[in-house]
């Protein structure tokens, strides 16, 4: 029943030496890397979920919670909330001026967006050192269990965002990026806005309710 | 080459009925030894290194298996090799704490170093690119730091091993408190704390791997190879790294909180006033306050999914290799993706069902298993279509046939099993019996690990240029087949006489003390089984320098992957490329040989 295998031909079957271009893209006309990064972003979405989830499941688990106001500086923390949400924007800001081939403006939008998020990173470890040095550690109770987890795992994003749009940044100071080619400049966008967001998030879950 | 910023819009878009193909190239060149080899970005060599290194890790997950099997049938006696070895002062024999290790060891490796890896790992590397017309994954590098993360998690769990108190063994599935209170067992020393990270390190490679493979899915496929013009394996290795991308970070958080309740003393899943061999953790500073059943939830949110993720990957193969061996298109295709689409969709919802005995709420175990028992609906589905496949079709009983037909009829055991056992009712009585044993061990091994050899008989001549000997292989299927069902079909007589799992020593209870004959069975079944695979290790490795030299498509398949030479070279295709058809036109009644390439152009334009 079996059909013999063809044996091998040399004529037909050696490799050539030469190969299609692919100049073609199938799918929705988004850049590849834009697309794998809001996939990417789905998965940080997942990620998150299960640590917020935890939380409200504890949370909600526990005979009693205590206020977030008595044991951690809620203004300090909605004034980084403001540089932040500001950052941003100002990536948004260093984006448009490079669409327009704005250079100056561009280094100044997207410095300053390193800026406030490496200024966020150092009030948080800030909060951090101040917290350990009243004996506020993860292990006193399921309060802090939670807090340093949740906003740890924020922050070490917010440091991986800020090492990625001080990469870019560099990049672009020379002179990679410009109104014809800015993906790269989105991706680390997009990335810092997700960072962004969870954030917005978790000061209202963690710090004001 | 590949110009990532390639124009989009109207021009090119395949599948818009548009004439175009791909243009031709020439250029060549060469690359070291190391480039080539070691640290290559080329799919085709990373997905052959996922599965050299699969198949290794497959031989040590075996051989605890086979450890297992040994206590199980003559308990307490002198263990050969591993008694002399590490058991000089209990007289040769293991200990329960390395039994419990043994098991632990032998699911983690199993599932997260075998059977992923050599599904998505090296199918999913090697095949999507050939089978949907791409020169190369969408991101090579990732796809390489994919392979290369898998190295840290090789040293954690190696360094498990070798830590105080012997290796991890709180089970595969890590159920605190046993697995994050120190002084409940030897295991959860620090043994425990690598494995966590182990597990931390696969799910950064799955992660890398899942991104690519969607990606590369969505937009690099050739011109005229539409979403539904794609071969089955392809959809499933699509929706299993769908299913990847969105239940492995809730397991990466979870095993992270694990990681904090044993290393920073957070509560996560230490419950109040809890005492283990009379320590409270609490005692020692850690807090407490947190739910055990949390990381229950948590955990199985992830790995009820890793079912599917193991056995979708495998539907897909079996379809297209029963497509090729039948001379039959695949019968009902889109019903095929449809039914693999609900498996998943369905499989996120379900994990409760691996908590009916848990104290978790009567009314939400309820939820759960009608939700379970829906996925019976898809599965019969696939199983049908499979059945209908064969029917009528022209059936070559060759190697990869045989194993992919293997593959059905163990899949239609294991996946009755698990209809009935979905049943709250019914899974009380049986919960941590040996039908739940027999049941994954029919999916798993008769399912995927049957179609994981379906398909490297079936890709071996494309990824060698060589034939793998047909008697050979043969041979190994009778003996696979024979065994298996000799060890795992045994197991559910043990379970319904009420055999637990994951015990050292069941006859010490009098109950089972008559169960210890049909044990020594499933052990010298479970010994030949091991035994037999030097059939496939010898042919494996012997095809692969000396084997039949064939040449392009050998099975005379219709999917474009058989049009790149046999090994493809850097790149993959060597002609300009365009996709008219779906992959399974055997019989065709419009041409003279029994199958039309889906590259063919039968407007008789371009030929």
């Amino acid at each position: 029943m079996t059909d013999a295998i063809p044996a091998y031909d040399a004529a037909v079957d050696a490799p050539k030496h030469h190969h299609p271009v692919y100049d073609y893209d199938s799918g929705p006309p988004v850049d590849r890397g834009k697309f794998a990064i809001w996939v990417f972003l789905g998965t940080e979405i997942m990620f998150f979920t299960g640590l917020i989830g935890t939380y409200i499941v504890l949370r909600a688990g526990s005979p009693s919670w205590p206020n977030p106001a008595a044991r951690l500086a809620v203004d300090i923390t909605a004034f980084n909330t403001f540089v932040l949400i500001c950052s941003s924007a100002t990536v948004v800001a260093g984006l448009f001026a490079i669409q327009n081939d704005d250079r100056r403006k561009f280094n100044l939008w997207w410095g300053l967006s390193i800026l406030f998020g490496a200024f966020f990173v150092g009030v948080q470890v800030y909060e951090y050192w101040h917290l350990f040095a009243h004996d506020m550690t993860p292990n006193q109770d399921l309060f802090w269990s939670t807090f340093y987890v949740m906003t740890g795992f924020h922050g070490a994003h917010v440091i991986i965002g800020v090492i990625w749009l001080a990469a870019v940044y560099v990049a672009a100071l020379r002179g990679k990026y410009s109104s014809k080619d800015f993906v790269g400049l989105e991706l680390a966008g997009l990335y810092w806005h997700f960072v962004d967001l969870v954030w917005v998030l978790l000061f209202t879950l963690v710090y004001l309710m | 080459m590949v110009d990532i910023h390639a124009p989009h819009g109207s021009e090119a878009r395949p599948g818009m009925g548009e004439p175009g193909t791909t243009r031709e190239h020439h250029d060549h060149h060469e690359l070291g030894f190391i480039q080539k080899y070691i640290f290559s970005v080329d799919h085709k060599v990373i997905g052959i290194q996922f599965m050299i290194t699969g198949l290794i890790f497959f031989a040590l997950g075996g051989l605890f298996a086979m450890a297992i099997r040994y206590q199980l049938a003559w308990p307490w006696e002198k263990m050969p090799v591993i008694g002399s070895v590490l058991f000089p002062n209990t007289g040769q024999a293991i200990t329960p704490e390395f039994y419990t290790m043994l098991f632990t060891m032998h699911g983690t490796i199993m599932i997260f170093f075998v059977i992923i890896p050599l599904l998505t790992g090296a199918f999913g590397n090697y095949l999507i690119p050939l089978m949907i017309g791409a020169p190369d994954m969408a991101f090579p590098k990732l796809n390489m730091f994919g392979y290369w993360t898998m190295i840290p998690a090789i040293f954690c769990v190696f360094m498990a091993f070798i830590q105080p108190g012997g290796g991890p063994a709180a089970g595969w599935t890590a159920y605190p408190p046993l697995s994050t209170v120190t002084s409940a067992a030897p295991g959860s020393l620090s043994a425990q704390t690598w494995w966590l990270m182990a597990l931390t390190w696969v799910g950064v490679s799955s992660m890398m791997g899942a991104v690519n493979y969607v990606t590369t899915i969505v937009k690099m496929r050739a011109p005229g190879m539409t979403m539904f013009r794609m071969p089955l394996t392809i959809w499933a290795l699509f929706i299993a790294a769908l299913l990847q991308l969105f239940a492995l970070p809730v397991l990466t958080a979870a095993s992270a909180m694990q990681i904090c309740d044993r290393m920073l003393g957070t509560g996560f899943f230490t419950p109040t006033n809890l005492v283990v061999n009379q320590f409270n953790p609490e005692t020692a500073g850690a807090a407490a306050g947190g739910q055990p059943l949390l990381w229950q939830h948590l955990f199985w949110f992830y790995s009820h999914p890793a079912v599917y993720i193991m056995v979708v990957p495998a539907m897909g193969l079996a379809s297209d290799i029963l497509s090729v061996h039948a001379r039959k298109p695949v019968f009902g295709y889109k019903p095929m993706v449809y039914s693999m689409a609900s498996i998943a969709g369905l499989g996120f919802i379900v994990w409760g069902h691996h908590m009916f005995a848990s104290g978790m709420n009567p009314a939400l175990g309820m939820t759960f298993m009608v939700a379970t028992i829906m996925i019976a609906l898809p599965s019969a589905i696939k199983v049908f279509n499979w059945l209908g496949t064969l029917w009528g079709s022209r059936i070559h009983l060759t190697s990869p046939m045989l194993f992919a037909l293997g593959f059905v009829a163990m899949f239609i055991i294991g996946g009755l099993s698990g209809i009935w056992m979905a049943a709250t009712p019914v899974d009380i009585y049986i919960h941590d019996t040996y039908i739940v044993v027999a049941h994954f061990h029919y999916v798993v091994f008769g399912g995927s690990v049957f179609a994981i050899f379906a398909a490297i008989y079936h890709w071996f001549p494309k990824m060698f240029g060589r034939m793998m000997n047909e008697t050979l292989g043969k041979l190994h299927f009778v003996g696979t087949f024979i065994f298996t069902n000799g060890v795992f079909y045994m197991m559910h007589q043990l379970g319904m006489a009420g055999l637990m799992r994951r015990t050292a020593d069941p006859y010490d209870y009098e109950t089972y003390a008559h169960l210890q004959p049909l044990n020594e069975f499933i052990t010298i079944s479970a010994f030949l089984l091991f035994a037999w695979q030097i059939f496939f290790v010898w042919n494996f490795f012997h095809s692969m320098f000396w084997g039949k030299r064939v040449g392009r498509n050998p099975w005379r398949a219709a999917s474009i992957e058989w049009d790149t030479p046999s090994p493809p070279g850097h790149g993959n295709f060597d002609a300009p490329l365009r996709v008219y058809r779906g992959p399974y036109e055997y019989a065709s009644p419009e041409v003279e040989e029994d199958f039309v390439a889906q590259s063919r152009d039968l407007t008789g334009k371009s030929e």
